[in-house]
């Protein structure tokens, strides 16, 4: 006989011979530039349904280049796990050669020379293009949005969201979760979620108050579809008030809650759901964590850490399906839902090759539409660049070193502090800057720029907390970011040691000399979640720097010294 | 002069500090003590006492808790990282339908919230939950 888990490791492997025969042929075909649209949305339909997954789009219309972390360390029981596994290792663990498409899309090394032989990714009309492509297989497909949709561009802070929410319609999702939504403020949040044709689910998302269930987001939505009863249970990022400033939503309250989570689990079985589809804002690891702590989930679509794994991850029964950031990838995940329980799955990590994927022309209008009135806003040269400006790593970045030189030079500064986020695309050496460029790495609701002293003391204090909150080996007191980015400062970091113990050798970089806990320093940085925080917006201060330096160069960042890995 | 137990905590605390033991005295053992003084030093077990906190406080300043305590008689709260670890004692009578309760504390800073049952037949059972009190920042 048969059991369950036989099942599923069965659907793996049958998963990792699509995946890995898919990625091959990518690598083949590319080198002979055949690659094609149909070659990277083949896929033979299995099952009775299918899910599709976009999350953390961060407000992404148009094609990017987005380069993938070179350095992503676990902790803990996820040491050396995916997803932090990079670069050549990754495509070792996934069989993938290296100067492929598959390594440009999914990896790090050789981010320019690739980025010019394959070109942009991303683009809603691509998506929408793959989007239409599944559905024709697969009329019924449940379309799912993991949340960190509206924001993260100038269009999407001058139209407060409304120009996602436009062209996300468009796509016409069946549900949808939350991130840094919220900053919007919980009024223009309530408006446009009040407006949504689609359901906004948030098991997690609580009346502060009272610490009950909020109306406006129902923690599950139950679906009819290929015969059998799907349940999606939303989950949103758990630490909200405390990443993002809370001050900007305090009417909700949010956490991970799994005791909830199971009973919603519990409770849509009862209901007769066949299947449990979990659509996940808590990142990677809190994932797998919750995986193992609830039951009954069967397929948990993770978003907020912007991982993209070619096949999913296994916990328990749980299948984890992280599908990336900023539009650069679609999920597709079949199942076969049968006799209460799901049998079997097939997955594919589609990437959006944006010159290989044709653009949906009515979509490509609707984006065009939305930006029309800020053309000549967003497209002003600002300068150029003669390096990779990337942001994802865990510890620094070349966008965030030119962001804290900007803090440094512009709010004059011995120290500047830029915040570890996830999301920004790159922009590749001969580049022009635009206005559109800075914005995608900068646009956020509170985004002024601070200037204020600090004693050396109270520095060691932000970077122990910071790291506590990447590093802690308990994935549940994890909240998804990197390390935050210093400018003028430099520290030696050992991952493994426990909060108040890991930061050491702090040094004032300009003089060499060791940080004096007694001592004030003068930092500028930004996104502070203090209500009333003062100072010019930061993509101000970092244009005024750009416009200064004409072309950017950025140097090699070895400020800051790992060890403990 | 009557000294009250709110006084002897600070009184203790200022001695701690006039020592040179640091500005943070070692309120885990204030906790501790009080927690043996009110089982009188009697073994401690586990059970079907839970405690349910966030493990991220969203605001250090009301940080919602809850226990659930089947077949206990009193429930005491204490949080070891506070000046005054003492927070709350709850007493259930037996028309109580559920023996669970809610509140909201304030935590100075990272620490063990401890729950402390108990039972009909005089023993003791105890849950903890350490809750994170972060500067916050910038999450993905």
């Amino acid at each position: 006989m048969i059991s369950r888990r036989d099942f599923l490791q069965v659907g793996m492997a049958a998963s990792a011979i699509v995946g890995a025969s898919g990625f091959g042929n990518w690598a083949r075909l590319a080198a002979q530039q055949r690659l094609t649209q149909d070659q990277l949305l083949e896929f033979d339909t299995f099952g009775n349904v299918s899910l599709i997954h976009v999350t953390d789009i961060h407000a992404q219309l148009k094609p990017i280049y987005f380069r993938e972390p070179s350095i992503n360390l676990g902790v803990g029981d996820n040491k050396g796990a995916v997803p932090h596994v990079t670069g050549a290792d990754f495509r070792r663990l996934y069989g993938i050669e290296d100067g492929s498409p598959s390594h440009y899309a999914l990896s790090s090394g050789d981010f320019a020379a690739l980025a010019d032989m394959y070109g942009r990714v991303g683009g809603l009309d691509r998506v929408a293009t793959v989007i239409k492509a599944i559905r024709a297989d697969r009329p019924d497909a449940i379309l799912l949005d993991g949340g960190d949709t509206w924001h993260g561009s100038y269009t999407c802070y001058q139209t407060q969201g409304q120009d996602m929410v436009n062209v996300m319609n468009a796509l016409a999702p069946d549900a949808m979760t939350f991130h840094w939504e919220f900053t919007l403020g919980s009024d223009r949040v309530a408006e446009l979620v009040e407006s949504l044709p689609f359901a906004a689910l948030g098991q997690n998302i609580f009346d502060a108050e009272w610490d009950e269930p909020t109306e406006l987001f129902p923690p599950y939505k139950m679906f009819e579809r290929g015969g059998t009863k799907i349940a999606v249970i939303g989950q949103a990022f758990p630490y909200m008030p405390i990443a993002n400033p809370r001050w900007m939503f305090p009417e909700y309250s949010f956490g991970i809650r799994d005791e909830n989570m199971q009973e919603m689990v519990d409770e849509v079985r009862g209901l007769g759901a066949e299947c449990v589809v979990v659509l996940s804002h808590n990142g990677f690891d809190v994932d797998k964590k919750m995986a193992t702590v609830v039951s009954g989930i069967d397929v948990i679509l993770s978003g907020h850490t912007h991982d993209a794994l070619p096949e999913p991850a296994l916990a328990g029964e749980t299948i984890i399906v992280p599908s990336g950031s900023n539009g650069k990838f679609v999920s597709r995940v079949d199942l076969d839902i049968r006799d209460g329980r799901m049998m079997g799955f097939k997955h594919k990590l589609i990437p959006i090759f944006s010159d290989v994927i044709e653009p949906d022309a009515e979509m490509a209008a609707l984006i065009d539409e939305q930006r029309a009135p800020y053309e000549a806003e967003l497209s002003e040269v600002i300068g150029k660049t003669d390096s990779l400006l990337y942001r994802r790593g865990n510890f620094n970045g070349t966008w965030d070193d030119l962001i804290c030189d900007a803090l440094l030079s512009e709010r004059e500064a011995e120290i500047a502090l830029s915040p570890g986020v996830r999301w920004g695309p790159s922009l590749v050496p001969g580049q022009d800057i635009t206005r559109e460029d800075i914005w995608n790495v900068t646009s956020m609701t509170y985004g002024e720029a601070y200037r204020t002293e600090m004693t050396g003391e109270f520095l060691k204090v932000v970077l122990e907390d910071v790291a506590d909150n990447i590093f802690n080996p308990d994935p549940y007191y994890q909240q998804g970011g990197d390390m935050v980015r210093t400018g003028g400062l430099g520290y030696r970091i050992d991952v493994s040691k426990p909060q108040g113990e890991r930061i050491s050798n702090m040094t004032l970089l300009k003089t060499g000399e060791p940080i004096d806990p007694a001592r004030s320093y003068v930092v500028a940085g930004w996104a502070s979640v203090n209500e009333g925080t003062e100072g010019p917006q930061i993509w101000d201060v970092v244009e005024s720097h750009i416009r200064k330096m004409g072309t950017v160069t950025v140097q090699p960042n070895n400020s800051v010294e790992v060890t403990g890995v | 002069m009557a000294l009250t137990r709110r006084n002897m905590i600070v009184l203790s605390s200022a001695a701690l500090a006039a020592t040179g033991l640091g500005a943070m005295p070692a309120f885990a053992s204030l906790a501790e003590d009080e927690i043996a003084k009110l089982t009188g030093g009697a073994d401690v077990g586990s059970g079907e006492l839970s405690l349910t906190a966030p493990e991220i406080a969203e605001n250090g300043n009301t940080v919602p808790i809850e226990v659930s305590a089947p077949g206990a008689v009193m429930v005491a709260l204490f949080a070891d990282g506070n000046p005054t670890p003492a927070v709350a004692t709850i007493k259930f009578g037996k028309l109580n339908p559920t023996h669970v309760a809610s509140t909201r504390i304030r935590l100075a800073k990272t620490q063990n919230v401890i729950a402390v049952a108990q039972m009909e037949d005089g023993s003791f059972q105890r849950a903890q939950a350490e809750v994170k009190v972060t500067i916050g920042g910038c999450g993905g």
